[in-house]
């Protein structure tokens, strides 16, 4: 650890780093006002130099590093500032934040590129060519609060960034928030990740109070400072932050329990899919994880809570992943089942492992969708062209009335119509299965041999869910892209053009050679990442290689391979010769039966939930809605207590206390004033006499008086 | 020389059948003479006192007395013209206009 006489030297551009967030938000706010008046072409370019330059402000970042490993904290602005609560706008600059915004940046580059030829077919299959700047508003925000999530100093700045990816999720998801299923489809996935991300935001929050209450600071530095002091006083509070910090994390990785959003946020685009549910923002949990190891190496019991949700989730995700027909639904499965490696990793301790397999993982999963988005739009093409062809037309006879583009029982023989999408996706799917000397086999076996020296049993499950990944990964290749083509559409499927094709090579490049970054005995990440995760040499090298365990693992992802291709080429060939009604849709269904119907219906874990959680709440919303708020509420204390009441009170007031009592008094007045001059009315007669006698006999009472007095 | 009692007591019935008469008759011309019986009537108490007690006032008053009378006459048949020329009748029971 001797870089203090390197670390004067070097270039450093560590002030730059803001703009890391403001290349994004100024390309989004040019797209939004101006581009309106510009063509498809310049808001892609302006979205992808967006993107493009903030990737190229993370790598002067990474140059300064290199001079300067110890990082910088780069002040913004004063945020909040109430009594003990202190939190700037600062931007942090060390390697595990740098790693992180050089993978958002550089895939998510990749991904605007991508997504100018993707978007440019998708906005006008789906009839609706003006979202095409909507969309890339969108994807610059979440750049922007990807980088804010990445870069920040504090967990508040941390959490606004979780939030505003969070939101870019949601609205990418329901991007055609009236299509999918019933016209409401889309949005109620989009709804269903923002809802149950909520739930996990808000174990990030207490976790967030607890921390504030005992630690008096959120600042990533003072925390860290104080843990083993507030560890050593009152070591529940430790437990505590850190597993409400993992709720957050299932959240928003994707774990168990709270993983179900990520197979619906399928509803996306295939860009989307790739850059938000796969290569960034669904790692975020994991690099908090990683960000707080400070806390969390002070408690081995989390820790080991955190390696067993990510255990069971690979594994879990990955069983499912094998019963799926949904080309995008494998693959968001096959993510959940990743990032359960990367959180278990984290959770051992084997945090560069953990990164590491973030980074490779951002590059071949991203290729992967990114091709699954290419082999949609391939065989899109190909219905496209059968339907409009009137020789061909005829052969759709007997296909259902709604053809599924994303089903891979729809698909097959896409290797001679598609071969460059089929190269990379074969490269993707084998850096994937952890073939030798790909991405994933590096990162995988990092990991694995890091769960080997820490728990058995995780060892074994992630062995098995590895073994689960090399299947479902040959089962998806062998029935898109080798066989036959099992559906006229497949049969015309077309080739994309290069703007998206390019950017799959770039990816696939780097899938393959994504290994060199943390080769055993170099070392390099973890080297780098040991500047800002400083745990002591035995804790990295934990992590390290283990020559047993990568043969295991290879041995186990061959035999898998070689069972896909038994079961989904031989066994496939074998069952055309079965009439078609006695044919089971899938060779698998044949051999194991029920438990696949187990896997395809995702353990009934959607259904379950609804059971336990979700109907119950429906039912007690809608209870407190009806009975309680209107009925109770409305109808009864509004309507009849207080509207009838004050009905009551203003009768009795107007007929009894106004009409019987004020006007009765006046009315009466007036009556007795009435009556009296009637009866006093007879007295004038008229007639002068009478005047006369009344003033003689009044006349002579007086004078009597006074005689008689 | 006649004690004052005596005119006194004439006066007074004088005065009653002039009274009575204003209650009684109908004709306006007759009530006036009975207003002029009432004058009267104070007139001759006025002189029997004045004669009695040697005084000059009771004489001066019954000359206002006589005066006032005759305008008041002139006056009350000036009013009985009028009324007739309205109303073709001078009994008083038909001038009952302050009915209430």
């Amino acid at each position: 650890m001797n870089f203090s006489e390197v670390a004067t030297s070097g270039p450093q551009f560590f002030t730059l780093v803001p703009w890391v967030v403001f290349f994004p938000i100024v390309g989004l706010l040019v797209n939004m006002i101006l581009g309106g008046r510009m063509g498809e072409k310049a808001i892609g370019a302006v979205a992808c130099l967006a993107s493009g330059l903030a990737f190229v402000v993370s790598i002067l970042q990474a140059v300064s590093l290199v001079g300067h490993p110890e990082g910088m904290v780069v002040p913004l602005a004063d945020w909040i500032t109430i009594g003990e609560l202190n939190l700037r706008w600062a931007f942090r600059v060390d390697t595990l934040s740098v790693t992180m915004m050089l993978v958002v940046s550089g895939v998510g580059t990749l991904i605007h590129i991508y997504a100018v030829g993707y978007m440019h077919e998708d906005v006008r299959h789906n009839g609706d060519p003006g979202r095409f700047r909507r969309f890339f508003v969108y994807f610059n925000l979440f750049i922007a609060a990807m980088m804010v999530l990445v870069s920040g100093d504090n967990y508040v700045m941390l959490f606004v960034g979780w939030e505003g990816v969070g939101l870019c999720s949601y609205l990418l998801i329901g991007f055609w928030y009236e299509k999918g299923k019933d016209g409401i489809g889309n949005a109620i996935a989009g709804k269903k990740a923002f809802v149950t991300s909520r739930v996990g935001d808000f174990g990030f929050l207490i976790a967030a109070f607890i921390m504030f209450a005992f630690f008096r600071s959120l600042d990533f530095e003072t925390v860290f400072a104080k843990a083993g002091a507030v560890a050593a006083a009152t070591p529940w509070a430790i437990t505590a932050i850190t597993l409400f910090m993992l709720l957050g994390v299932t959240g928003k990785s994707a774990q168990l329990p709270l993983y179900v959003w990520l197979p619906d946020a399928m509803a996306g685009p295939t860009p989307v899919s790739a850059l938000i549910h796969a290569a960034t923002m669904v790692t975020a949990g994991v690099y908090l994880i990683a960000r707080s190891h400070p806390l969390y190496v002070l408690v081995p019991g989390a820790q080991s809570t955190v390696a067993w949700v990510g255990a069971a989730t690979a594994l879990f995700a990955a069983t499912i992943a094998v019963g799926q027909f949904d080309i995008k639904r494998v693959l968001a499965y096959s993510t959940i089942s990743q990032l359960g490696f990367m959180v278990a990793a984290v959770g051992m301790g084997a945090f560069v492992a953990g990164m590491f397999h973030l980074v490779t993982h951002a590059f071949f999963k991203a290729l992967l969708f990114l091709s699954s988005g290419s082999v949609i739009q391939g065989v899109e093409r190909g219905q496209h062209h059968v339907e409009h062809d009137p020789r061909l037309k005829k052969q759709l006879k007997n296909q259902g009335n709604e053809f599924d583009p994303q089903d891979m029982r729809n698909m097959g023989g896409l290797r001679t119509r598609m071969p460059t999408t089929f190269w990379v996706y074969l490269i993707g799917a084998l850096a994937l299965a952890g073939i030798f000397p790909l991405a994933g086999f590096w990162s995988k076996d990092e990991i694995l041999a890091g769960s080997n020296a820490f728990n058995t049993w995780i060892y074994g499950i992630l062995a098995v869910a590895a073994f689960f990944t090399a299947f479902y990964m040959g089962r998806q290749i062998l029935m898109v892209f080798l066989s036959e083509p099992r559906s006229p559409a497949a049969e015309h499927a077309e080739e994309s053009p290069p703007l998206m094709t390019v950017p799959l090579i770039v990816l696939a490049v780097l899938s393959v050679l994504g290994g060199a970054l943390n080769l055993p005995g170099v070392d390099s990440f973890g080297n780098w990442l040991e500047h800002t995760i400083k745990l002591g040499q035995a804790a990295v090298e934990a992590g390290g290689f283990n020559l047993g365990v990568a043969l295991l693992s290879t041995i186990l992802a061959l035999v898998a391979i070689f069972v896909s291709w038994w079961l989904y080429d031989r066994r496939f060939r074998e069952m055309q010769s079965l009439p078609a009604a006695k044919r089971p849709d899938d060779p698998l269904r044949s051999v194991i039966g029920p438990v696949f119907t187990g896997m395809e219906k995702k353990w009934w874990v959607d259904e379950l939930y609804a059971a336990i959680l979700l109907n119950p709440y429906i039912a007690l919303s809608r209870f407190l809605a009806d009975v309680v708020d209107w009925r109770f509420w409305h109808d009864w204390f509004h309507d009849v207590l207080i509207v009838g009441g004050y009905n009551l009170l203003t009768r009795l007031l107007s007929v009894r206390i106004d009409l019987g009592g004020i006007d009765a008094f006046a009315n009466g007045l007036a009556a007795a004033t009435q009556n009296l001059a009637a009866r006093l009315r007879r007295v004038e007669t008229g007639y002068v006499r009478n005047y006369a006698l009344a003033v003689f006999v009044g006349a002579v009472l007086i004078l009597g008086y006074l005689i008689l007095r | 020389m006649l004690p004052v009692a005596y005119y006194i007591g004439l006066s007074a019935i004088l005065f009653t059948i002039g009274a009575l008469g204003v209650l009684i008759r109908r004709n306006p011309i007759v009530i006036f003479m009975s207003v002029e019986l009432m004058l009267n009537s104070a007139n001759l108490a006025f002189i029997a006192f004045a004669r009695a007690y040697g005084e000059m006032t009771g004489q001066i008053f019954v000359f206002f007395i006589m005066t006032v009378a005759a305008a008041e006459v002139g006056v009350g048949l000036a009013l009985i013209v009028a009324i007739f020329h309205t109303k073709q009748s001078i009994d008083v029971d038909q001038m009952n206009s302050l009915k209430g």
